[in-house]
């Protein structure tokens, strides 16, 4: 497929250089109102309220957060399907968000989406072929007409799909399946930055698997950046380099995953790690497990001082008055070590949740089997198990 | 023994043929215990906990083999009405969708209390203070105030707890909890599974606990049941099964979740998809898929060998899968 090589092979290493992407006190409030004849605005949504963090090219920023904390609207804004309220969001240096026009349109080329729900985001009248196409209708230019049937063959090849495959619909092909056809569809524009919404929360266990291979196998192959976006904690520490923790519109705590994962200082993140179930029955008696109770407050109506405060174990009155700002904490400022990494607390400090020897004992390796697809002559999804 | 699920079979009629939903499961629990049901979606989880509690969809169901044996009778033989006396009473279903099990147009309370006023005959007023009682235990802030509240005024994860007090509020001696927090964040999650726990400590209850995520399964399971296209493929103590699975398709669900020693590096996948429950393959139904299959395993379907007193696997090669673990 010499077109979709042809970007890798002026590929930058990662992490060097500028980055690809930066954004930069990004905010999207969504108007509350009232009346039907006469709309007022009663106050806002705050789905997005101020979030920085920057892309480097080849790199993966996983972004972790609970339900509702902003990370699709993050998504949204990154590929244009939103407007910001305010902030930058820097392609190469230039502010996406001052272009529109034909500026705007070459750039949008370059940051392409994945859908969390296969079962949902792909029009079932569609063939497999009109739906990755479709992109090519929006930017001719990078695909001539006579060209395009050509190329979307190519592109299911390249996301383990039979090329056969390309007059089929949707609903003929399994969840899995379907998620290929969503990144063929994001790769169709030979994107540089690839958005990925929880691009695979919707699948069985052993798919989830094949579709996690699929896009390393892609990110080194096309030196693609990714923002993959999650809410299973160790599919994002397996796929990211570096990983954002957002809590209610923010980002409070940022840095690599080692950073994030073995020495987390924020007591949000803290709390989320040690949630999460490890799958290891001989860890379960010796686990600390912090348990936030309530709920995440509304982004309509966010706590005063730090956000986190209703359901921080350590909360004081100063973090009901001064909202803590995402930067490397004093105290560790002077040490090197992994704690030295931005944390949103004014009182940040290390806590490990999962005690090392705790972790999950290294297996043997499997096999090395491991399959990314079905048989090529397998049936696609001749049966739809959506029952869970 | 609590319950006692023997041989089962459930067929449904579909457009495409007959789909052979649940083909011979056995599984059991006792007062006190949790038994956690593993498998991909489609794998006759849900269906089997159905026809346990009796209310599967029949038609386009069948439950054409078997017995479920709950507390030394076998219920299948019953009338509607005598399993609607054991429904409620004796054993209770959580679902993974709170919103859509719970009813829009009733307040919680109403639909709490009526569960008292209709199994137990209690005054409207005492079945009343019953709910709050059962809201306060399942920590919804402010239960008194809330009691009037529909379904869809509380969060997920609130909705869910009610869900747990509908079911815990006769006290019954056996819960199904069908993936009770697929939907839910992490850190809700933990709130939801701690009370779970804490609810069937007190009561003794059993506790019958469908999910397809290993970390929850590791977290609060005494035994495991592992599905496959409708049967069960292994059963084990759960220290055991993490430790060495005697079943390829346990092993392979194992070495898929990511491991810190893995990064960067693939992830272990099995390779295809499920079966169409209409057209099982014949001899072992994971062959086409298995990385360790064999010429016999084409042909013979393989029992559940014995493994130990405790565990059972549905492999002709349980020993070798056992010994490379
Ligand atoms: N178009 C909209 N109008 C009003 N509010 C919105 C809109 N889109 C999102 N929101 C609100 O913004 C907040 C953030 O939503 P978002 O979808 O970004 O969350 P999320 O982190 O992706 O959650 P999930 O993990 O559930 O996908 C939520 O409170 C949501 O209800
Ligand atoms: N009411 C129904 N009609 C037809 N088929 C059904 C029905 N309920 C379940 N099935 C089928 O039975 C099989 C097992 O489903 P289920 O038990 O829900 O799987 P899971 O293991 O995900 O809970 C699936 O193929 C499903 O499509
Ligand atoms: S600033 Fe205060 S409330 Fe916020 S996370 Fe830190 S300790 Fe908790
Ligand atoms: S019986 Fe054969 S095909 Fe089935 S799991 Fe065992 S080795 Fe694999
Ligand atoms: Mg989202
Ligand atoms: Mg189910």
């Amino acid at each position: 497929m010499p077109e979709l090589t042809k970007e890798a092979e002026e590929a930058t290493p990662v992490g060097d250089g500028e980055p690809i992407l930066e954004v930069r006190g990004l905010v999207k409030h969504f108007p509350l109102t009232r009346g039907i004849l006469f709309k007022r605005q009663i106050g806002a949504v705050k789905a997005v309220d101020g979030v920085d963090f920057s892309l480097a090219q080849g790199e993966t920023l996983g972004i972790v957060g609970e339900s509702g904390c902003g990370k699709s609207t993050v998504a949204k804004l990154l590929v244009n399907l939103e407007q910001p309220t305010a902030g930058e969001i820097l392609y190469k240096g230039e502010d996406v968000t001052r272009l529109s026009g034909r500026a705007l349109k070459a750039v949008r080329r370059n940051i392409q989406m994945v859908f969390q729900d296969p079962y949902t985001s792909l029009n079932p009248r569609m063939t497999v072929g009109d739906i990755i196409g479709e992109p090519y209708e929006i930017h001719p230019e990078v695909a001539p007409k006579g060209d395009r049937r050509r190329r979307v063959q190519d592109l299911l090849d390249v996301v383990g799909l039979n090329p056969e495959y390309i007059n089929r619909y949707p609903h003929q092909f399994s969840g899995g399946q379907r998620q290929r056809i969503g990144i063929a569809r994001g790769l169709a524009l030979n994107p540089e930055i690839i958005v990925a919404d929880e691009p695979v929360s919707a699948l069985d266990v052993s798919v989830q698997a094949q579709v996690i291979n699929l896009l390393e196998k892609l990110q080194s192959e096309f030196n693609l950046s990714y923002i993959f976006i999650a809410h299973d904690l160790s599919i994002v520490r397996h796929i990211s380099d570096r990983v954002g923790v957002m809590y209610l519109g923010r980002i409070v705590e940022i840095g690599t995953d080692e950073e994030i994962y073995d020495h987390p200082t924020h007591p949000y993140t803290q709390a989320l790690l040690s949630a999460v179930p490890v799958p290891d029955p001989a860890a379960r008696d010796h686990r600390e497990r912090i348990i936030l109770y309530g709920d995440v407050p509304s982004p309509a109506n966010i706590p005063s001082g730090c956000r986190f405060r209703t359901r921080c174990w350590k909360a004081q009155d100063r973090c009901a008055l001064e909202v803590p700002l995402l930067a490397v904490p004093a105290e560790f400022r002077l040490t090197e070590g992994p704690a030295a990494h931005p944390s949103a607390c004014h009182f940040a400090e290390e806590k490990q949740v999962v005690p090392p020897e705790e972790k999950p004992k290294p297996q043997p390796k499997p096999k090395p089997q491991a399959a990314p697809d079905a048989p090529p002559d397998a049936p696609p999804g001749d049966e739809e198990q959506d029952a869970t | 023994m609590l319950l006692d699920v023997r041989d089962l079979y459930v067929e449904f009629r579909t457009r495409d043929g007959i789909a052979k939903a649940v083909n011979g499961v056995n599984y059991s629990v006792s007062a006190g215990e949790t038994l956690a049901v593993l498998g991909e979606s489609g794998s006759g989880k849900s269906v089997t906990a159905q026809a346990i509690m009796g209310i599967l969809d029949m038609p386009p169901g069948k439950i054409t083999g078997g017995e479920i044996i709950f507390q030394g009778r076998d219920l299948l033989p019953l009338k509607e009405e005598e399993r609607r006396k054991v429904r409620g009473a004796e054993m209770a279903m959580i679902f993974q969708d709170a919103l859509s099990s719970l009813n829009p147009v009733l307040s919680v309370g109403d639909q709490l209390a009526e569960m008292f006023i209709v199994h137990r005959g209690m005054s409207k007023k005492d079945a009343r203070a019953k709910a709050v009682e059962l809201m306060d235990r399942v920590r919804i802030p402010g239960a008194r105030e809330r009691v009037g509240q529909y379904p869809h005024q509380f969060s997920g994860g609130m909705r869910q707890r009610i869900m747990i007090a509908m079911a815990m509020a006769l006290e019954p001696a056996l819960i199904i909890a069908d993936e009770p927090t697929t939907a839910l964040d992490v850190t809700v999650q933990a709130q939801v599974m701690e009370l779970l726990a804490e609810l069937q400590r007190e009561l003794n209850m059993g506790l019958i606990l469908i999910t397809h995520d290993l970390g929850v399964v590791a977290d609060v399971a005494d035994k495991i049941a592992v599905m496959y296209a409708g049967r069960i493929v292994e059963t084990a103590p759960v220290h055991e099964i993490y430790k060495a699975p005697a079943h390829p398709y346990t092993r392979g669900l194992l070495d898929s979740i990511p491991r810190l020693d893995q990064k960067g590096q693939e992830l272990y996948a099995i390779k295809g998809l499920p079966p169409n429950l209409t057209a099982i393959p014949s001899g072992c139904p994971f062959h086409p898929r298995c990385p360790r299959a064999q010429d016999i395993c084409h042909t013979d379907d393989p029992p559940l060998f014995r493994v130990s007193e405790e565990r059972r696997s549905a492999c002709h090669f349980w020993k070798e899968t056992l010994r490379d673990a």
